[in-house]
């Protein structure tokens, strides 16, 4: 076992710390630690700005390969660029989903004019992507969606009609990746596509959720006739599942150090709280402090055993077990922060920074953190999950509804 | 980075992992708790002769393997796993372990030829249970270039068998640490019937212990004392993280074979919830368990992380001590009537949980040991 980087990745650090604290100034410096989770809502154009800037520096896409106008980093080095960038308090990326999912997925799936057509504006930065999975009746069951894609042999094109929701990014995006269903008699996971759908249309629609910080990250997409062209369709009608789990596959953890970082802002900013507020001498709270304190430190190493089994195991799409429990275990974690929070700032908690609902960064994080625990997985089907694949504990028997 | 076993550790695991599996079974696990000896002599000859695991981390300049924590770890994880009855713990991760952090050259020559021999350790430190150098109560007086104890041990894990001992005892320099004979004049033992059987605990009583200056570890020693009580923290968090795993592996197992309503309970998930959370608590006390394992490595070897072994060590036995009693309680409720009957094994690792969390501080206590480094400087 060995804790350490290399010289040449701790050249690479040095080299990305250098080029964000040369360009995350003047017009960008205003949107340093905005735009992460829960603040998805702030500075949509200067974000847009900062993509480009970024590609500039040839700092998107690190991890893809240089083929496809990647950097080829290993997995150490995309580590430590997300590393850095959450040091730096750099911006969430508005192009995280056409970088970390609809690219990979093309470059997994695609065809070569798919790759040609759509890879170089995630690269650049210039086309950002949105996400077709969740429906009104596809959460947790994402295989019972019903949104529909028919074949109009009169146009030649495939026509997208349903709604999606829960969609973060849908007003800023170009594009959506739709999973929908290409056979009418099929059910679950059978007879799905996978749809490259163009944003700006006449059938599409977008209308934003308001959530409970009375802000909107997340919306609602509805499909009414949306044209799809022939060859946007990833692998064959009915291969949809299959691209859409493929896709899931692609979150292999680079990002979780990044992430670790803002949780770190954040506890810190907590620690700071209770030292001038008097809470830090609080035994009950002092106990809940060192355990978040604790449950982070344990998150980084738990991570650098994800990270080091990738590299040294290659990549047989399989998840080890301390992958396996890591959405569980950081959304768990995250949440109970968000109570820690609000019990640290006492009386304070309660009164917001301006009318008629500006939330302070501890009170939007303590509400937000509620849908960690929800999205991409809620806790119980993360267990599902666990106990079925990392214990190989049998399914629930299915129940057939009368 | 490379935060994964290399070869030579994996083999090591491996060969620890099978031996006990064979040696360490339930029926050993009974005979010998069941003795005030609590352990199985030949069992220990063997470990000691054919394995060598009680000379991993002693230096090769004195005839061990001159391996390093990460391997001993890599062992008592699997000697937690399998609940092993040994004065292993006591003799490397008590009584070695402070041999190597606060021993002369003369004392590491003499004393660790008698732990490669077979003979076994352990460590005094106080009758109050607490970790703090100032909570040693044992008494040296200076006599010529002797030095006189007086006062009781408690709670010594194996002390009533060790060949030997090193002892706290605290005087006009502070902290001293001694190493004498366990037949030494004036010492009186005694075991203590724990409710845990598997490891043994006993009172030591010294009764004007004359022991002379080339004895004599080191006085001040309270800073060596917190580093070898580190370092038997990760030890022992190694090996609730192994049982944490071994009940849950049992846990499982159980529930795929009892049937109810029709189905193996396992189907359930009230009880397939409770299995995945006992996973989570096993794999990131995994995750605890090889970092703290780096650095006391890394502080062994006199390396730079050595700064972080008080932190690394209280994250792993909080979380650790947490996460063995949590999944051996489940463990009891998932296996339902069962696990309530002494002959099954839940019960021997329900127990080691909560005498393995009491010792070395519970999770309360080193999240107050964090607490004061993360909250009480300005």
């Amino acid at each position: 076992m060995k804790l350490s980087f290399s010289p040449e990745d701790e050249k690479f650090r040095a080299d990305v710390a250098a080029w964000l604290a040369k360009n995350l100034t003047g017009e960008f410096a205003k949107l340093k630690f905005r735009g992460g989770p829960g603040d998805e809502h702030s500075f949509p154009e200067e974000r847009k700005h900062w993509e480009r800037k970024l590609a500039e520096g040839q700092w998107t896409c690190v991890g893809w390969p240089k083929e496809y106008g990647g950097r080829g980093c290993s997995i150490e080095q995309q580590v430590i660029f997300f590393e850095e960038y959450a040091r730096a308090g750099a911006p969430g990326r508005v192009g995280h989903i056409g970088e970390g999912l609809a690219g990979p997925t093309i470059i997994a799936f695609g065809n070569e004019k798919q790759k040609q057509k759509y890879l170089p504006g995630i690269v650049k930065g210039t086309e950002l992507w949105c996400q077709g999975y969740s429906e009104p009746s596809a959460g947790s069951d994402l295989a019972n969606v019903k949104t529909k894609a028919r074949f109009d042999s009169t146009k030649q094109k495939w026509l997208i009609n349903g709604q999606k929701v829960w969609t973060s990014l849908a007003h800023e995006s170009d594009y959506v990746f739709v999973v929908a269903r290409t056979d009418p008699d099929s059910v679950a996971h059978k007879g799905l596509g996978f749809f490259l759908v163009k944003m700006h249309q006449p059938g599409v629609t977008v209308r934003p959720i308001e959530q409970i910080t009375g802000t909107s990250e997340f919306n609602e997409v509805f499909f009414d006739n949306a044209e799809c062209d022939t060859d946007a369709i990833v692998g064959e009608p009915g291969d949809g599942w299959k691209v859409a789990m493929g896709l899931l596959g692609f979150e292999r953890g680079v990002s979780t150090l990044g992430q670790q970082m803002l949780f770190q802002n954040e506890l810190d900013e907590i620690i700071r709280v209770a030292k001038q507020n008097g809470s830090a001498k609080d035994p009950v709270l002092r106990q809940r402090l060192a355990d978040a304190h604790i449950g982070l430190k344990i998150m980084r190493y738990n991570s650098m055993r994800m990270l080091s089994g990738i590299s040294s195991q290659g990549n047989d799409g399989s998840l080890q077990k301390e992958a396996l429990i890591y959405k569980l275990y950081w959304a768990t974690w995250h949440r109970s922060l968000g109570e820690l929070a609000m019990d640290v700032l006492g009386a304070e908690a309660e009164i917001c920074e301006s009318a008629p609902y500006q939330l302070s960064r501890l009170q939007s994080m303590y509400l937000f953190v509620r849908s960690d625990t929800i999205y991409g997985g809620t806790n119980e089907i993360q267990k599902n999950i666990i106990a079925e694949r990392g214990l190989g504990m049998p399914k629930e028997p299915k129940v057939v509804m009368k | 980075m490379e935060f994964v076993f290399t070869e030579e550790q994996q083999m090591i695991r491996e060969t620890a992992e099978s031996f006990l599996r064979d040696n360490s079974t339930s029926a050993a696990i009974r005979k010998a708790m069941a003795t005030e000896q609590g352990y199985d002599a030949d069992l220990w000859r063997s470990i000691c002769n054919d394995l060598c695991f009680q000379s991993i981390t002693i230096p090769e300049q004195h005839g061990g393997m001159g391996l390093g924590y990460v391997e001993l770890v890599a062992v008592l994880e699997q000697m937690g796993r399998f609940l092993l009855c040994s004065p292993f713990f006591s003799t490397v991760c008590l009584a070695s372990n402070a041999l190597y952090v606060a021993g002369t050259e003369a004392q590491q020559a003499e004393y660790f030829a008698k732990i490669i021999n077979g003979e076994t350790g352990t460590l005094l430190l106080n009758n109050s249970g607490k970790l703090h150098a100032d909570d040693v109560n044992v008494g040296y007086k200076k006599s010529g270039n002797d030095f006189v104890l007086n006062g009781s041990y408690r709670y010594v894990i194996d002390g009533h068998t060790a060949n030997f001992f090193v002892a706290a005892a605290n005087g006009e320099n502070g902290v001293g640490l001694f190493v004498l004979p366990a037949d030494s004049k004036g010492v009186t033992r005694k075991w203590l019937p724990t409710i845990d059987q598997t490891r043994k605990q006993a009172e030591v009583v010294f009764n004007n212990v004359t022991v002379s200056s080339a004895q004599c570890l080191k006085l001040d020693a309270s800073s060596e004392l917190q580093k070898i009580l580190q370092l038997a923290m990760i030890a022992t968090a190694a090996e609730q993280m192994g049982a944490a795993q071994q009940i849950l592996d049992m846990t499982v197992a159980y529930t795929k074979e009892r049937v109810q309503f029709n189905r193996p309970i396992a189907s359930f998930q009230a009880v397939k919830h409770q299995a995945a959370d006992m996973m989570l608590k096993a794999e990131v006390a995994r995750s605890a368990v090889y970092y703290a394992a780096c650095v006391a490595d890394d502080t062994l070897r006199c390396g730079s992380l050595s700064a972080e072994l008080p932190e690394a060590a209280s994250v792993a036995k909080a979380w650790c001590s947490d996460a063995f009693f949590h999944n051996a309680s489940t463990a009891m409720q998932l296996h339902g009537g069962v696990g309530f009957t002494w002959e099954y094994d839940v019960h021997l690792y329900f127990k080691r949980a909560k005498s393995s969390e009491i010792f070395l501080g519970n999770a309360a206590y080193h999240r107050e040991h964090i607490a004061q480094i993360l909250l009480d400087q300005p």
